[in-house]
């Protein structure tokens, strides 16, 4: 607002203030007459039995949580693992007075952010097998996992450097100070505080993850092996009804919602500075 | 706050030619001087001068670029030597404190004497309640760094050195990020650690501004400007009695800071 009075009467003889309030209406109007539009056009019965049947809903228990979600957190945890261990080695090779280190960790990143997650899946369960003679361990659990830890590493490098970059030089001058090794001082006094700063943005990466293990999906996978996501699409198939995939994303909701709200708490928890 | 504990005290510092040059700027030009076992010598200069360098040349946080620095007799510079034994052996306390923001005053004060001297865990501790009593803070071993005051953090990293048990003690300008009212508790206990009760006291250089502190507590005051020596001897004819026309200029800037503030525009 500038020095102009609040009432003057604007070009279309009506005040600031009125027209405001005429323009907002008209948007609240329009997004109500919308919402009806849709609820009128809506074959309501239809929707009902095809997305929200319970007969099928009850049928999904207990598969869909002892299988499918079981097979979620599997994969998720596993490779946000993978991910974490491989993301701080490549941190600190970016990080490394070795400049060959820093190229390797430069070229990493770049590779793995830029590729389409799904070529990665594909490269794991085609390419592994093809250059190895054997696919990679562990099963779908290993090979989702290291499809997940491949690119979620490139990611989690990245900030877990800057968290790394964060902590004070002081800090590593002090650890330095009292006899402590080099990597002694990294791995007692600067990673400690690195993770600290770091952990939010990192909640926010396995949000990620556990949803881009529906990717699995893609894979020649055997029932016991199915995730969420493949869980509902196959039983959606079978019984043709949508329901099983609205199952199977209020089970994604369940996990990643509340790990969203943590995420956004900590966050918020870092910013009113508890250093 | 006399009841500073140190295991081992005194080796000497001795300091030859000492020169350090960051790429074509050299901040040290030929440094010569000696602390004696059990001796305190501050230094003091104006910004710039090469003091923190020249501490950060005797515990190798930067690498000297020609001369020879020893430690209780052990030549620091020498090639093989081995950097992390020789800083075990030299307390550091810098002036913006850094302690461990993540761990307890106990914790800060536990954790090198964990890793890089290998003590048990109940030893460490002990060892740490010791000489956070022996700094003043005894009720304080629970808190973290955040929950201190400046001058009660500074006593901390005060006694995370001494827990090391070195054989000198390094101090760069530990009061000048305090209020003034915590100044004196933390050059209490440097008076303490200098002056102990009975036996040898610790071998201290000692960068500062607090007149009073070296005036009362060194046996000799060192003026540095542009990198040398210019003039050092005992505090009450350097401070009281300066033979060089930079020594005068700079002491009374630091003792009348209106003066400084004249000086500055000239
Ligand atoms: N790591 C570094 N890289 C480049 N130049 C440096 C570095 N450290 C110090 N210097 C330079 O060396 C000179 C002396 O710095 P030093 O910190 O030793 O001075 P000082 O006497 O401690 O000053 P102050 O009283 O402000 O602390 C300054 O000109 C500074 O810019
Ligand atoms: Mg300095």
């Amino acid at each position: 607002m500038t020095a102009e009075p609040v009432e003057a009467a604007a070009p279309g003889g009506l005040s600031r203030r009125r027209r405001r309030q005429l323009s907002l209406g008209g948007q609240y109007g329009l997004f109500l007459a919308v919402v009806v539009l849709v609820a009128l056009l809506a074959d309501w019965d239809r929707l009902r039995a095809n997305f929200a049947n319970r007969d099928v809903a009850r049928d999904l228990f207990p598969d869909i949580i002892t299988v499918g979600l079981r097979n979620t957190v599997v994969y998720t945890a596993v490779g946000f693992g993978i991910g974490l261990a491989l993301g701080l080695v490549v941190a600190l090779m970016r990080l490394s007075p070795v400049a060959p280190y820093r190229w390797f960790a430069a070229v990493y990143i770049e590779i793995f952010r830029g590729l389409p997650l799904l070529l990665i899946f594909i490269f794991i369960t085609v390419g592994v097998p093809l250059a190895f003679g054997s696919p990679a361990p562990g099963g779908a659990v290993g090979q989702t996992g290291l499809a997940l830890g491949l690119a979620g590493a490139a990611y989690m490098a990245e900030t877990i450097r800057a968290g790394i970059e964060a902590v004070p030089k002081g800090q590593t001058e002090a650890a330095r100070s009292l006899g402590m090794s080099a990597g002694r001082a990294m791995s007692s006094i600067v990673i400690p505080q690195a993770f600290r700063i770091v952990i939010p943005p990192l909640t926010n990466q396995l949000v990620l993850l556990c949803k881009d293990s529906s990717l699995v999906l893609f894979l020649g996978i055997v029932l016991e092996e199915r995730e969420l996501t493949k869980f509902g699409r196959d039983l959606a198939g079978q019984v043709g009804n949508t329901t099983p995939i609205i199952v199977a994303g209020v089970c994604y909701l369940i996990i990643t919602i509340p790990l969203s709200l943590l995420a956004r708490r900590l966050e918020a928890r870092q910013r009113r500075g508890r250093r | 706050m006399t009841a500073v504990k140190t295991e081992t005290s005194g080796g000497a510092i001795e300091i030859g030619g000492l020169r350090k040059a960051f790429g074509a700027n050299e901040v040290l030009r030929g440094i010569d001087l000696r602390v004696a076992s059990g001796e305190v010598v501050c230094v003091i200069g104006p910004s710039g001068s090469g003091k923190s360098t020249l501490l950060r040349c005797v515990n190798l946080l930067e690498e000297p670029t020609a001369g020879t620095v020893r430690v209780g007799g052990v030549d620091v510079t020498a090639p093989d030597v081995d950097i992390d034994a020789v800083r075990r052996r030299i307390g550091m306390v810098f002036q913006s404190f850094n302690l461990f923001p993540h761990l307890t005053a106990l914790g800060n004060v536990v954790i090198a004497q964990r890793k890089v001297l290998r003590r048990g865990r109940a030893e460490a501790e002990r060892i740490a309640r010791e000489q956070l009593e022996g700094v003043g803070l005894a009720d304080k071993t629970g808190s973290y760094p955040a929950q201190l005051s400046g001058g009660q953090q500074q006593r901390v990293a005060i006694a995370r050195a001494l827990a090391m048990g070195p054989e000198v003690m390094l101090f760069d300008e530990p009061t000048s990020a305090l209020d003034p009212e915590l100044v004196g508790d933390v050059l209490g206990v440097m008076r303490g650690l200098a002056r102990p009760g009975e036996g040898r006291g610790m071998t201290m250089l000692v960068v500062t501004h607090e007149m009073g502190f070296a005036r009362e507590v060194a046996d000799r005051v060192v003026f540095m400007d542009g990198g040398v020596v210019v003039e050092e001897g005992p505090p009450a004819r350097v401070i009281d009695d300066p033979a060089h026309e930079r020594t005068r200029t700079f002491l009374s800037r630091v003792l009348d800071p209106a003066a400084a503030r004249v000086g500055e525009t000239d």
